[in-house]
């Protein structure tokens, strides 16, 4: 709850990086890195996720900050739970590609990423919250207070209604409607996308099984079984190498496109939600427009006054939340783009090293005298 | 049994008599005989081996082939006498469909002496043959199936073709229209020929009721066309095996289906048909005898062998299993690529905010087509391994049997010893009784037959042995080979692969 008039010195967005993580029971902490713009010390901070929850809802809570709720808020990724009570099915379901990779890699990647952004936000890294966060010793996560539920689901509700509320403006309409159909478009493509990670990630284990029984055909009773044997080990080997190619490109794929991929469907979410807060405050401003045109006289003015208000907050809104969409699609292209040509390069040179290694045993084989 | 006394045309065209009914069974081995005939017989060796094997058979153990020369008279009675046991026999020796196929049965192997110890030289001709065609020079191709028919009574055509520079057939490139029955009609043939005497006929490509049910009612799905590309590649397989061995090879009923146009129809394969359950009951019966007979294996080679073909079957088994859920896997890759492909083309096509976007997500998209052409690929690549062991494992199957037989001769000859001892104490007691001369005269003459029989089927065995030990040299070879050509093969592929994923990613960024 930090008052942005006095704009704490800011943390320079791509230093932050979070370099490690501990496991203790069930809770992961996370070392975080990062230096502030103004000077080149490296400060390091331990975070638990009950801290980046505070940041979060630190930074959606502000209440100085005109138009507000016009920002699209950076999306955190969910909470982590730690695969001893969890299942792997379960964690999949929850997180998609945020749950493969080894040791949360790209969990924690997933977890920078989002404090980068809010970092490099114009609004939102002006925010006192955040300099703490990176600063402070102790935890901030632990002071913060319940969220109540009920709050929630009254939300929820709400939302049915006011979400296919007609808009007044015919940006923001096609902004809307576009942001429902491509949010669908992009989950669906993320799943996708991580069922056949998933299944090369299971052709590495069959080949694996593949090339362990044929390590085992081994048989020395003749001269003929004692050539099979030696095939069997060289087919062996050949099939290691073609699980071990499979794993490397699921890697690739997990740490660019599916990293990517998800990236943009919470920020998806995040865009949708921030349109969504924009059109209660438009079913707000129309009740609040209907109230003082049906307001007794007494009451008048003061409909008059809340209705004055509410519009201009409405305005605020719509003229913050269209520079954060502009700003969102430039973003984003880019950040795209950025992923998708990691993603061809590592695929290219993993595919590379591949064809060297395939080209070795084709000779080795065809040397091979029956 | 009058047939079986007929003179052999020794002067015929292999050809021409290849053409005769099948009715006439004998008749088909006659002039496989007489084909031998015109060939210059030499000394005769044990095992029907292609030429290359020769060298290796010469440092084999040479007393072997010794053996067979002093003998060969005694095995020629020797298949005459297995001739008239067999109708005693029946039930044990009918593994095949003998009882349904009255044309091919044992008794057919039954000639005068001299065709048989012709029959006797034939491995040797069919080396000789090798060595004069260079190369074995047969290709046999299974193409073009095509369904004929309607409804349940529906059936697959397949054009088998051959080319050969082999003098044994009329033309050097022909065609023919077979159906799968035929090629079970076919086996079935050239099991209860051969099978008894030793040699591993190579078996035929399985029955599957659903698959055809499928292809019958028309079912124009991915799994029916699986499934018959499945069987053609079998069949074809399952042809090239038969002709590279040497003395299938030389078969008239392999030769007629070959090259005849028309083929009586092999009635006696349909699954549902009274052949097909007597055929059930008697491998039933066969279990049942194989538990009850236990063989005192004074061979320790043969036990060596038993064992190690138990071992290798269990192998193959394990890993035609890994293989099977590779194939699973690469199957379920392929649909997945296809899905995301599609998605991401949704994408392109509604991310019109940018241009950029949509030109990114497009790519995407044809990336990932092209990924998934190549994971099916990659899985007719795996699926061939597996076809391959699965023929393997069959494979093993019918050496197995070879083994069986041998179980049974030598339970016959046990029996046959019982039968002699029975018959030399009764001649005893006739010897005490004092019974006329004619009587005693009669019960000797048994007792002669008995102990020659007796002999007979020892050489017998003893020529299934040598026959077992040279064939599965033969299958340990075939199987070098054939796993060496499919890992090249698979490599090659997988080059190709990486280095087109290669080009496509070049192309992306």
């Amino acid at each position: 709850k930090g008052s942005n008039e006095e704009s704490a010195p800011s943390v320079s967005a791509n230093s932050i990086k979070i370099t490690d993580i501990t496991q203790d029971g069930e809770t992961l902490t996370f070392a975080i890195t990062s230096q502030k713009s103004s000077s080149s010390a490296g400060v390091c901070v331990f975070r638990t996720y009950e801290d980046f929850d505070w940041l979060q809802q630190s930074l959606l809570s502000q209440e100085d900050v005109p138009g507000l709720l016009g920002v699209i808020f950076p999306p955190l990724p969910g909470k982590p739970l730690p695969s001893t009570s969890f299942t792997q099915a379960k964690a999949l379901k929850q997180f998609g590609f945020l749950a493969l990779g080894d040791e949360w890699k790209i969990y924690c990647k997933a977890l920078e990423l989002y404090l980068q952004q809010v970092a490099a936000h114009t609004t939102l890294s002006k925010s006192k919250a955040l300099s703490s966060f990176f600063s402070s010793t102790e935890s901030p996560g632990k002071h913060r207070g319940k969220k109540g539920i009920f709050k929630r689901l009254s939300h929820v509700m709400e939302e049915m209604r006011k979400e296919g509320h007609k808009d007044v403006d015919k940006f923001f309409q096609s902004e809307r409607d576009s942001c429902t159909h491509l949010s669908v478009l992009f989950k669906v493509s993320t799943e996708k996308f991580l069922d056949t990670v998933l299944t090369k990630q299971k052709l590495a284990v069959a080949c694996g099984h593949f090339s362990t029984s044929l390590h085992l055909v081994c048989n020395h009773d003749n001269p003929a079984a004692v050539t099979f044997s030696k095939i069997c080990l060289k087919l062996s080997d050949i099939i290691e190498a073609v699980k071990v190619n499979f794993e490397k490109v699921s890697d690739n794929d997990v740490s660019s496109m599916g990293l990517a991929l998800d990236l943009e469907s919470r920020y998806q979410e995040a865009k949708k939600e921030m349109l969504f807060r924009r059109t209660c405050k438009l079913v707000e401003l129309e009740a609040a427009n209907r109230n003082s045109e049906r307001a007794k006289p007494n009451k008048k003015a003061i409909m008059e006054g809340v209705q004055k208000a509410t519009q201009k907050e409405f305005n605020l809104i719509s003229s913050v939340a269209k520079k954060e969409i502009e700003q969102y699609h430039r973003a984003r292209v880019s950040v795209l783009r950025d992923f998708l040509v990691s993603w061809c390069e590592k695929q290219l040179s993993t595919a590379q090293e591949t064809s060297a290694l395939f080209s070795q045993h084709l000779e080795a084989c065809r040397g091979f005298v029956v | 049994m009058a047939e079986e006394r007929e003179p052999p045309p020794l002067a015929g065209d292999a050809a021409e008599t290849g053409f005769r009914e099948l009715e006439e069974g004998e008749d088909l081995f006659i002039s496989t005989v007489s084909t031998i005939e015109q060939l210059s017989p030499t000394s005769p060796e044990p095992a029907s081996l292609p030429a290359e094997d020769i060298s290796t058979n010469s440092n084999g153990p040479k007393q072997e082939i010794l053996l067979d020369d002093d003998q060969e008279d005694l095995f020629a009675e020797a298949t005459e006498e297995v001739s008239l046991d067999s109708p005693e026999r029946e039930p044990i020796l009918s593994d095949g469909p003998s009882p349904a196929i009255t044309p091919v049965t044992p008794t057919v192997i039954i000639t005068p002496r001299v065709d048989a110890s012709m029959f006797d030289r034939s491995p040797d001709e069919d080396e000789e043959a090798e060595e004069n065609g260079d190369t074995f020079d047969l290709q046999i191709m299974v193409s073009d199936p095509e369904k004929v028919g309607d409804g349940m009574n529906a059936y697959m055509a397949y054009k088998v073709t051959t080319k050969t520079s082999l003098n044994l057939f009329n033309r050097n490139e022909f065609t023919v229209k077979r159906r799968f029955s035929d090629f079970l009609g076919l086996h079935s043939k050239l099991a209860s020929k051969y099978l008894h005497i030793g040699y591993i006929v190579p078996p035929a490509p399985e029955k599957s009721i659903v698959g055809m049910t499928k292809v019958k009612v028309g079912k124009e799905d991915l799994s029916s066309a699986e499934f018959v590309e499945k069987r053609r590649s079998a069949l074809e397989r399952y042809l090239m095996r038969t002709v590279n061995h040497p003395a299938l090879l030389k078969d008239p009923d392999v030769i007629q289906f070959l090259e005849s146009t028309e083929l009586p129809r092999a009635v006696s394969t349909q699954a549902l048909s009274g052949a097909g359950i007597l055929r059930m009951v008697n491998k039933a019966a066969e279990a049942v005898n194989k538990m009850t007979i236990k063989m005192n294996e004074s061979d320790a080679w043969f036990e060596e062998k038993q064992q190690q073909f138990e071992n290798l079957d269990v192998q193959l088994r394990k890993l035609h299993a890994s293989v099977e859920s590779l194939v699973c896997h690469r199957k379920e890759l392929s649909v997945n690529t296809a899905s995301f492909a599609k998605s991401a083309a949704m994408l392109g096509n509604s991310e019109d905010h940018t241009a950029l976007s949509r030109a990114l997500s497009q790519l995407a998209e044809v990336e990932e087509k092209i990924d998934q052409l190549h994971q099916e690929q990659a899985y007719a690549d795996f699926y061939l391994f597996s076809e391959l062991l699965g023929d393997y494992v069959r494979l093993i199957t019918a050496v197995k049997g070879v083994f069986d037989h041998r179980m049974k001769t030598w339970s016959k000859w046990q029996d046959a010893q019982v039968m002699l001892q029975r018959k030399r104490e009764a001649e005893a007691k006739l010897q005490y009784a004092n019974k006329p001369d004619k009587l005693q005269q009669a019960k000797e003459e048994i007792k002669e037959e008995i102990e020659e029989w007796e002999a007979k089927v020892q050489q017998g065995e003893r020529d299934f042995e040598q026959i077992s030990k040279n064939i599965r040299r033969e299958v340990g070879r075939f199987e070098k080979q054939r796993v060496k050509d499919f890992k090249v093969v698979i490599i090659k592929y997988l080059e190709s692969l990486v280095h087109t994923q290669q080009q496509v990613s070049i192309i992306e960024s």
